[in-house]
């Protein structure tokens, strides 16, 4: 493959574009003062811990994490949803890996699923489709947790259950830029630049986070996830500070356009509507998440299998609320590396290995 | 969660279809992105083609690069 796309994967991952784009941005950075820029991906926050990425930037740049990591923001009353609803007679739960160790109120889907509760993962929500067509003596249950990457195959999975009667979606998924909106909203924000989620973006589009831009001021720049990708980013809102713009612009130009996927964006919003959402860190924010719409309701777990759930009593201790909006810095937590490891997680930020806390435990500590 | 991985499509059936990379072979489906061909990259995610990757856009970010580098070296050399 000779064509620009592998000369410009095989150049982002190259010693020589790093060493260049540090001194470009060492430059950048001299005029500019202490610069706080936050990733708001889990895959960007482990491509940037795992790389040691940081060590190349001046120390007047600061990195945080945000809240991009899916199963972190995710709060404990819908763990404990799911949970409640794999003990169920009949009921297979489905779900992507990184739910599983996830600690709810008491218990994850793991500790459920070794006391005897039927709870696969699966790679595809296809696959959940699959099984529910081979297994019509089971209800399959797939929880659908992610951001706009993941809501569109799970839409695009209900669509092909049509005709089903044994498979439901216990909607738990989250938009990424109302959260921002909230994020940039609160009194204690202080991030010059955001990093923006390469793959959400390729769904959602880099005009979606205009408001972000242009109403609040904070420039952005959509990432793809090589070191090099991450580094030009960085580079390329340093360069909107200099020069006193707040806009969106988009790094990972080959996979993101400024409307997005809107084949993906039509699938989602006929399965799914905006609703009030809550997420940990941020708390509850309007039309934040996805629920099933009224049509489909022949596929909407949370009517098909009712199941209590009590308010969450949290976590002594654990500080995860505020790792997710940068307020704290994961080494901040008492817990962070003491009773708090990703072999004895008591935060989700520690039990997702995309989450910050297991992220800076793994590489950066 | 949010990861996608580049493949090349390698055969196309309607919505249904399987990408390669580096010699692993998966059964992916073009329901969100139906209007790709064989021989086009794609990002695949949970079992879908989210994306196509454009080449022309790609060498836009290319050349941004190239210049800064071109840029790091004279200076360098300047010093």
């Amino acid at each position: 493959m000779t064509d620009e796309r592998a000369a410009l994967a095989a150049l982002l991952r190259s010693a020589d574009a790093a060493s260049a784009l540090a001194r470009a941005i060492r430059d950048l950075a001299e005029g500019l003062g202490t610069v706080r820029l936050m990733e708001v991906c889990g895959t960007h926050t482990v491509a940037i811990r795992r790389s040691g990425l940081p060590s190349l930037l001046p120390e007047s740049i600061e990195l945080l994490s945000g809240p991009g990591c899916p199963v972190c923001v995710t709060p404990d009353e819908d763990i404990d949803r799911a949970i409640a609803m794999a003990g169920l007679d009949g009921v297979c739960l489905c779900t992507f890996g990184d739910m599983l160790r996830v600690p709810g109120s008491s218990g994850s889907l793991e500790r459920a699923r070794a006391s005897g509760a039927d709870v696969r993962v699966v790679y595809s929500p296809l696959d959940a489709v699959a099984l529910a067509r081979r297994s019509p003596e089971r209800q399959v249950i797939f929880a659908g947790v992610g951001f706009e990457t993941t809501a569109p195959t799970v839409a695009a999975a209900v669509r092909s259950a049509a005709g089903l009667t044994n498979f439901s979606v216990l909607a738990a998924h989250k938009l990424v830029p109302p959260a921002l909106e909230a994020l940039v909203a609160r009194e204690d924000f202080s991030v010059h630049g955001f990093l923006m989620p390469g793959h959400v973006s390729t769904i959602i589009g880099s005009d979606a986070y205009s408001p972000v831009a242009r109403q609040h001021g904070v420039p952005c720049v959509v990432a793809g996830f090589e070191p090099g990708d991450i580094l030009l980013a960085i580079w390329m809102l340093l360069r909107q500070m200099r020069d006193g713009r707040a806009e969106v612009e988009v790094e990972y130009r080959s996979a993101v356009r400024p409307e997005g996927n809107l084949r993906a964006l039509e699938l989602m919003g006929s399965v799914y509507e905006p609703v009030d959402s809550t997420w940990r860190g941020l708390g509850a924010i309007p039309a934040s998440g996805l629920g099933l719409r009224a049509s489909q309701a022949a596929f909407d777990a949370r009517l098909r299998h009712p199941v209590e759930v009590a308010p969450s009593k949290g976590r002594p201790g654990c500080r995860c609320g505020e790792v997710l909006v940068g307020a704290l810095r994961p080494d901040g937590c008492a817990l962070f590396g003491r009773s708090c490891t990703p072999a004895t997680p008591i935060g989700p930020c520690m039990v997702s290995s995309e989450g910050s806390c297991a992220a800076y435990y793994r590489y950066s500590r | 969660m949010c990861l996608a991985i580049p493949m090349r499509v390698i055969e196309k059936q309607g919505e249904i279809g399987k990408v390669e990379q580096g010699g692993v072979v998966r059964e992916v489906s073009f329901a969100l992105m139906p209007d790709v061909a064989c021989g086009d990259h794609v990002l695949v995610h949970a079992g879908f083609a989210i994306e196509r990757l454009e080449a022309a856009e790609a060498a836009e970010t290319l050349a941004l690069l190239r210049e800064l580098m071109a840029a790091g070296e004279q200076e360098a050399g300047g010093d």
